[in-house]
């Protein structure tokens, strides 16, 4: 079957659980079920809308179905010389296109590249009333109408079904090299925000174990400038490479056998704080993690995310009855619930995988 | 003296704000409220029930309050130099003036942020910072007069956003008063923030969310270095196959503008920037970075250029050359202000290997419709920009140009673009919305509106249509292809 036709049946199924109230939990590869709150309902496997629909590299513009496996996407634009610059996770080789941009996650270039939301320039939906929707376009620019792409964006499926996603792409760099340091995390919160004011060809960075990494792309006479500028201990070629894989896939031993593992997105300024167990810091001391053996005090955890300008996600953890996310301000719980009733009036599509209040 | 006919509800504001709020700035009569009749776009006009001007956000967040309890609308305005009459005043309405608030509060070089209000100039910003080595990338053409809270309402761009992003790339976050004066906070000093992404909704919502109380900016490190290419081509096609070469080689650069021979010769002739005048189209490509980045992209750059068959190339050689070859570009408006009593700038964005059938089109319709046009063209992002030269005082050329406008914009969504990428829809758009989208797409758009604004108090009439206005417009387009009365305000 053409992935053009199941869109009348998919439709069907949406209309029909509206009717019932039964609830659908989207599926693409399932490599992101870990991530959000509870898993509630029917399985609603999207997978097999799959495929490139257009891809330009000139444009600098791929469109492809929600289906469509992250790895081919990949793999496509590097025989063009491109990539999707914010670097997203797969978690597993099943990982789609949908997905991805459910999701809303982001890898090491998203400091100095953006983040998903940033590349996203339109998208096909199926909303929660089983309509086909168009928002955005395929071109860079576009301002007609509220924003909708990037709504869906990390909306962790709650407002509709990614049938289509535009992403804008950019030129792979020419050169590519890592750098270590040793330092103390107070020392590389400080140096890593230092460097990000002067117009270096930064790229990636992450600090775990007194250990300060970081990745310069670009030209490569910039990339040779930088490197000698800053000095430390220089990791090339694909050794380098496979270290930020492994980081961007969470590989690496760190991440391994938590009980729980916090991810906390904070002002990059902020300074390092013991808040009981292990930590890596990665988006030039934006991101931290936290690995739990035993589970945090999460009141404790999200008040120092917030006291620091940002918010904390129980990212992977064996118990979800904490809560995952940062509650919400009312005012802005209001405006959520009411935005999900536009899309889904019956909440159906992904109940409670963000908030369990919808 | 404000006119006897006032709506009660309006009366009652005007009277509520005098007792409760006795500080606040409140013009009424026709002459204080005159000034703010229009924005950019001047043929769209109407007078304000009333100007709001509050000083601070405790201001603006009592006179929201009173504006929602008395039911008026609201009309948020920053500096006025929009150009789809976004901030058209409506006679019922206030407009909530924004441009006291402009302070710039804090400046945090370590983290590469700023926390402004929404009068702040955009240009002002980087002056601010520049200390630090630091600027605010996104620098639209009116980046000298327009306020950061206007930005964010119609998420600007400006020459350089293919490499440095639009406002929705540069802002962290907006600190937000709903139309019933409660503030919360949108967007996060963090990469990101719990829940939707409703500072993406925020930027661009043209005031229809809620109103910009303060912004946290992004700031970028300010390149050590930059040189532009200027290329001169014979041919429409070969300049766009140019740009498409430079994307194709791996380059971003930091500004690729077009211009076509009518924009040249009106600019050549105004500011002198050594452009070839028996070009068909010029280019100019910018490299910034580090001294050694810009000259190993400057070398490809030219290499591409070169190969696209360009008649002529011209490297800068310092900075007064290079600022030279932009003045051009920056000054094309006001240079075809010079030839024409007026021109009407149109802002549709297409996919890039659009441009020659797009450009051929157009030149058709100068003949159909009897009326020269100049283009310059974001070339790198796709957004173009044709200026229709015509003479409001000859009876029908105004109605001309609006069709000429319009087959314009149908032409850019038929071939897969916008009818806006950057100026936004405001009132002057409104009827192509119903063109680009649906009904089901218009609906969730209504649904987004009520979601924030449940009574649409918030400059109610602009950027989303109502399904009536479409279903009119529809029948009128298919009739006639033009509004019955075009010289009354759209609401």
């Amino acid at each position: 079957m053409s992935a053009e036709a199941l869109i009348p049946q998919w439709q069907e199924r949406v209309r029909n659980a509206q009717i019932t109230g039964r609830p659908l939990r989207i599926r693409g590869g399932g490599t992101k079920d870990f991530y959000g709150e509870r898993l509630e309902g029917e399985v609603f496997d999207v997978s097999a809308h799959a495929g490139i629909v257009d891809y330009d590299p000139t444009e600098l513009v791929i469109t492809a179905r929600g289906g469509t496996r992250l790895a081919e996407i990949e793999a496509t634009m590097q025989e063009a010389g491109q990539m999707l610059a914010f670097e997203p996770p797969l978690f597993g080789e099943a990982a789609t296109l949908g997905g991805c941009v459910a999701s809303g996650l982001s890898g090491p270039r998203r400091p100095y590249a953006g983040a998903v939301r940033d590349f996203v320039l339109g998208v096909r939906v199926l909303d929660g009333k089983g309509d086909d929707l168009h928002f955005g376009g395929r071109v860079m620019k576009n301002v007609a109408g509220f924003d909708v792409s990037r709504l869906m964006t990390g909306a962790l499926g709650t407002l509709g079904v990614l049938l289509e996603v535009s992403l804008k792409c950019l030129p792979r760099p020419k050169a590519e090299t890592t750098l270590v340091f040793e330092m103390s995390a107070p020392e590389a919160v400080r140096r890593i925000n230092e460097w990000a004011g002067l117009p270096l060809p930064l790229s990636a960075s992450s600090w775990h174990e007194e250990r300060l990494h970081v990745r310069l792309s670009g030209a490569e006479a910039a990339v040779v400038a930088a490197k000698n500028k800053l000095g430390g201990q220089e990791i090339a070629g694909p050794e380098g490479e496979t270290w930020w894989r492994d980081l961007r896939e969470q590989r690496m031993a760190f991440f391994a056998t938590a009980s729980q593992l916090w991810r906390l997105s904070v002002k990059p300024t902020a300074p390092y704080a013991d808040l009981g167990t292990f930590q890596m810091m990665e988006w030039g001391g934006a991101l931290r993690w936290l690995n739990a053996a035993s589970a945090l005090d999460s009141e404790t955890v999200r008040e120092w995310a917030h006291d620091h300008g940002g918010h904390a996600t129980l990212f992977r953890a064996a118990s979800r009855h904490a809560g995952v996310f940062q509650p919400l301000q009312p005012a802005l719980l209001d405006i959520h619930r009411r935005l999900k009733s536009t899309f889904d009036p019956a909440g159906i599509l992904n109940r409670g995988r963000m908030y369990p209040e919808f | 003296m404000r006119s006897s006919t006032a709506p009660a509800g309006l009366d009652q504001l005007v009277a509520d704000c005098q007792v409760q709020l006795p500080d606040l700035s409140l013009l009424v009569g026709t002459e204080e409220v005159k000034p703010y009749e229009c924005d950019g776009l001047s043929c769209y006009r109407a007078l304000p029930g009333a100007v709001l001007l509050p000083e601070d956000e405790a201001e603006a967040v009592a006179a929201l309050r009173l504006c929602s309890a008395a039911g008026v609308p609201v009309v948020a305005r920053g500096a006025g130099t929009g150009l789809s009459g976004g901030a058209m005043p409506l006679p019922e309405g206030v407009v909530l003036s924004m441009a006291r608030l402009n302070r710039v509060l804090d400046i945090d070089p370590p983290s590469r942020t700023a926390l402004v209000q929404p009068g702040v100039r955009n240009l002002a910003i980087s002056e601010a910072v520049a200390d630090a080595g630091l600027y605010y990338a996104p620098d639209p053409s009116s980046q000298i007069a327009c306020t950061i809270g206007g930005n964010v309402a119609e998420n600007s761009g400006g020459v350089h956003c293919l490499k440095y992003g639009l406002t929705v790339h540069n802002v962290l976050k907006v600190r937000t008063i709903l139309i019933d004066g409660t503030v919360v906070d949108v967007g996060a000093d963090a990469p990101d923030a719990a829940g939707y992404d409703l500072l993406a909704l925020m930027i661009g919502s043209e005031g229809l969310l809620g109103v910009a109380s303060e912004i946290t900016v992004k700031l970028t490190p300010k390149p050590l270095a930059a040189q532009c290419a200027m290329a001169a081509f014979d041919d429409l096609g070969k300049a766009g196959a140019a740009v498409g070469g430079i994307i194709a080689a791996g380059i971003i650069p930091a500004g690729l503008e077009m211009m076509d021979k009518a924009a040249t010769r009106a600019v050549e002739d105004f500011v002198h920037a050594g452009y070839n005048l028996d070009a068909e189209a010029i280019l100019l490509v910018e490299s910034d970075g580090t001294p050694e980045e810009v000259a190993e992209e400057m070398a490809r750059i030219k290499a591409v250029l070169d190969t696209a068959g360009a008649v002529e190339v011209r490297i800068s050689s310092n900075e007064a050359e290079r600022l030279r070859f932009w003045a051009g570009r920056k000054a094309a408006f006001p240079a075809v202000g010079r030839i024409s009593p007026d021109y009407y700038c149109i802002d549709g964005t297409i996919p890039r290997r659009a441009l020659p059938r797009v450009l051929h089109s157009i030149e058709a319709m100068t003949v159909e419709f009897g009326l020269r046009c100049a283009n310059v063209f974001h070339a790198g992002d796709g957004n173009l920009h044709p200026l229709i030269l015509f003479d409001a005082n000859i009876p029908g050329e105004l109605e001309r140009t609006e069709a000429f406008a319009a087959r314009i914009l149908e032409l850019c969504i038929e071939v897969g673009g916008t009818i806006t990428g950057e100026h936004g829809v405001g009132v002057e758009k409104i009827n192509q919305m119903c063109m680009q989208f649906g009904t089901a797409e218009l609906t969730r758009f209504l649904g987004i509106k009520a979601a924030f604004d449940p009574a649409g108090l918030l400059n109610p009439g602009k950027a989303i249509p109502t399904l009536h206005r479409c279903a009119e417009f529809g029948r009128m387009h298919v009739h006639s292809g033009q509004e019955k009365f075009p010289e009354l305000p759209r609401f």
